[in-house]
């Protein structure tokens, strides 16, 4: 019976937040990483699209919700992100023919173009601010528990729960189809084969005759929508502000470098990996050490191995380590 | 020559003006966080200390019928950098002979050092409530007041507030700057004192992400109750979230940063059965200001009365020592705040004036029952609050 309040408590205060959150900066350093591959830059200006898309996404739920339609159980806000993604696609894309487009004329080196993207996420930022405001949104609709601590404590009788909400559900079967589409995407279409030739070599991609424009355009639809999809389901999960979106950047930025610049399944592992370390390395493992050691041998002390101000030390830690053994990140990526 | 001319021609300009804000007109800077993470209690106590304002321009009784002219600058509450740049522009630039504010214990501190003091302005603040401020008394050349009241008295009030409630283990957690860490230290110090035991005092970080690692270990450190001492409109919201999902506590014990409407409408019933407190003035006081301000703001939100009272009392002590000027001002503050002297209530600040004008004594008692203790500081009346049925309700008062 302790053991299985151990593993309960370990599930519902680790596995289950750690694993949503892992998911939420996995599609978001995805994005990132297909940038990097592809259009060779680091878009600083990822967190603000994702606020811009979730904004959308936001805006056509409410009306969504004055009109009555519903999504049964589920969040009203999924109905509502296709055009949410359609939001972003277009304001990515005018993006890009308005300030990227000039200097890729140019050539210019990445470092210029990652200034750019700063300038761009300062104006997205006052964009998503002017339209929805500096506050908190909510939007989350439908049932909130896939099952609830008191629900789950009623069912089975032991003395810990385990929360799981339907946000974090969604979250990681969202998750789960989204990187398979983009996987079947870029390894089976023709678009997906010509965008990847483009990012190994750009020279021989253009002497095969591959459109670079046509590639560029297509890898932003792709972030556009990762972008929604990510923005959209951190705000269910937690909740809609602006500037919490461009927080978010730092974290993305360390799963992306963490996994390997430019690499897909990298970007993957890294989320999973930061998010498992800011909570587990900053865990109290006082309960579960009571339930699973013997009466005498009850700890006084919390057990923690790091206090929880120092949890955003940690993900950049096992940055710098990462970075130290392997240039490339975990999975061979581009160097920085 | 040419520029010589052009020196004394500016010379003479500032002078005229610097004559012109001595009689007709007296600026007040109202320096609070009109955005950041009390952006939604300064929508309140912005307009309460401009009121005040306008209440004295109204009577034109202050050194002979001068004008308040209020000069409003962002704080933002946590940016110390910020706040300094937006007092120094209001001191040297506008030319504020006193400031309202500012909010948060940080950013005050920063202000009141690095440009109130090197200037000579006085600064009367209606929410910094660290008690790191009060030692700085020896520091301030008597030029900082508060009309809210430290953290260090919060702290006795909280642990009475939770032992009368049969409560004696709690966890704390608190956002990470002078405000929380003051507010934490002085009631784990309290509340040790009265008995009671704290399993973990860990700090959060506002704006953050997510706080799941957090909520892990309060929840792992356990509790009959979790003390949330951060900010309604950041983090300390967060960990209530993610606490009430996990179902790691179901009750929570809320200092005056988390008491706000945010606070209900964000939860509702979900935290029914949790406790709290603010500085807060009486019933019957609450009441009168509440007919006064009439509906153009939120009359008993937090701080906001405080804000007025801020206000007044720069006023009220230009008007006792005859002139605007700080310097001479600054030693009146705490004879118009305090007995004896006839009992001026708020929206009675003509009647102050004229009293003062006359060469009598006032003691004012404001929106909160203004009394001013050792350092400057307000003695604090505070109002305990419960949560029933998603509403908030008055429990008790200390």
């Amino acid at each position: 019976m302790d053991l299985l309040n151990a593993l309960v408590a370990l599930l519902n205060f680790v596995i289950v937040p750690a694993t949503a959150y892992g998911a939420q900066l996995a599609l978001g350093a995805l994005g990132v990483t297909l940038i990097y591959g592809i259009l060779r830059f680091s878009n600083f200006a990822h967190g603000d699209t994702m606020a811009f898309g979730t904004m959308v996404t936001i805006l056509f739920t409410w009306w969504f919700q004055s009109m009555g339609i519903s999504f049964g159980p589920l969040p009203t806000a999924l109905l509502a992100l296709p055009f949410g993604i359609l939001g972003c696609m277009a304001l990515v894309l005018v993006t890009d023919r308005m300030v990227y487009r000039f200097y890729r004329e140019q050539k210019a080196k990445p470092v210029i173009l990652v200034i750019v993207s700063m300038g761009v996420m300062f104006v997205m930022n006052g964009l998503v601010r002017f339209i929805i405001g500096p506050d908190d949104q909510r939007f989350g609709d439908g049932e909130r528990f896939i099952i609830s601590a008191r629900d789950f404590k009623a069912m089975t009788g032991l003395r810990e729960g385990l929360a799981i909400k339907t946000s974090q559900g969604l979250t990681v079967v969202v998750a789960v189809i989204a990187v398979a589409l983009l996987f079947w995407f870029l390894n089976r279409t023709r678009t997906g084969k010509s965008m990847r030739a483009y990012s190994d070599n750009e020279d021989l991609a253009l002497l095969s005759g591959i459109n670079p424009e046509r590639v560029v355009m297509y890898t932003w639809l792709i972030v556009a929508a990762l972008a929604t999809v990510a923005g959209t389901l951190y705000g269910l999960d937690k909740s809609f502000k602006p500037f919490v979106y461009f927080q978010l950047l730092l974290p993305i930025f360390a799963a992306a470098i963490v996994g390997g610049l430019g690499n897909p399944l990298g970007a993957i592992a890294g989320g999973f990996v930061i998010a498992f370390s800011e909570v587990t390395i900053t865990y109290a493992w006082k309960k579960i050490a009571r339930y699973l050691l013997p009466d005498h041998l009850d700890p006084d002390g919390l057990v923690q191995l790091l206090s929880t101000d120092y949890k955003f030390a940690v993900s950049f830690v096992i940055l710098l380590i990462v970075l130290l053994f392997r240039p490339t990140g975990l999975f061979k990526g581009k160097s920085v | 020559m040419k520029k010589l001319l052009l020196a004394s021609a500016a010379t003479a300009l500032v002078a005229g003006a610097a004559q012109a804000g001595g009689h007709g007109e007296v600026k007040i800077g109202i320096i609070l966080g009109y955005t950041g993470p009390i952006e939604s209690l300064v929508a309140n106590m912005g307009p309460a200390a401009e009121m005040a304002m306008a209440e004295v321009t109204e009577s034109g009784l202050l050194l002979g019928g001068a004008k308040v002219m209020p000069v409003i600058g962002d704080s933002t509450c946590v940016d110390a950098a910020a706040a300094t740049a937006a007092a120094e522009r209001l001191i040297t630039s506008d030319g504020v002979k006193g400031i309202v504010g500012g909010d948060c214990s940080g950013v005050t501190g920063a202000m009141l050092q690095n440009v109130a003091v090197p200037n000579g302005v006085v600064m009367v603040s209606p929410s910094a409530t660290s008690p790191g401020l009060s030692h700085q008394n020896n520091e301030d050349e008597g030029l900082f007041f508060r009309t809210a009241p430290s953290d260090a008295r919060q702290g006795v009030v909280m642990t009475e507030v939770l032992m009368e409630l049969g409560i004696k283990e709690v966890a704390v957690t608190y956002t990470n700057n002078d405000y929380g860490k003051g507010l934490a230290d002085s009631f784990q110090a309290a509340f040790e004192e009265a008995g009671g035991s704290i399993t973990i005092s860990a700090a959060h970080e506002d704006g953050k992400a997510d706080y799941s690692a957090e909520v892990g270990a309060l929840a792992s450190a356990g509790g009959e109750r979790l003390v949330v001492a951060g900010y309604v409109d950041q983090g300390g919201a967060g960990i209530v979230r993610g606490s009430l999902d996990s179902g790691a506590f179901d009750t929570f014990h809320f200092p005056d940063g988390m008491i706000g409407t945010a606070l209900v409408e964000t939860f509702g019933s979900e935290i029914d059965g949790s406790s709290g407190q603010h500085p807060s003035p009486s019933e019957e006081l609450a009441a009168k200001f509440t007919d006064l301000v009439g509906g153009k703001f939120e009359a008993t939100s937090p701080f906001t009365p405080e804000s007025y009272d801020a206000a007044a009392l720069i006023m009220l002590a230009m008007q006792a020592a005859g002139s605007a000027e700080p310097g001479d001002y600054k030693a009146k503050i705490m004879d118009v705040a305090n007995a004896p002297g006839e009992k001026i209530g708020a929206g009675e600040l003509a009647k102050g004036l004229q009293i003062l004008a006359d060469g009598g004594d006032i003691d004012y008692v404001g929106a909160t029952d203004v009394e001013l203790i050792g350092p400057g500081e307000a003695a604090g009346n505070y109002r305990v609050v419960g949560f029933e049925g998603g509403k908030e309700v008055t429990a008790g008062r200390k």
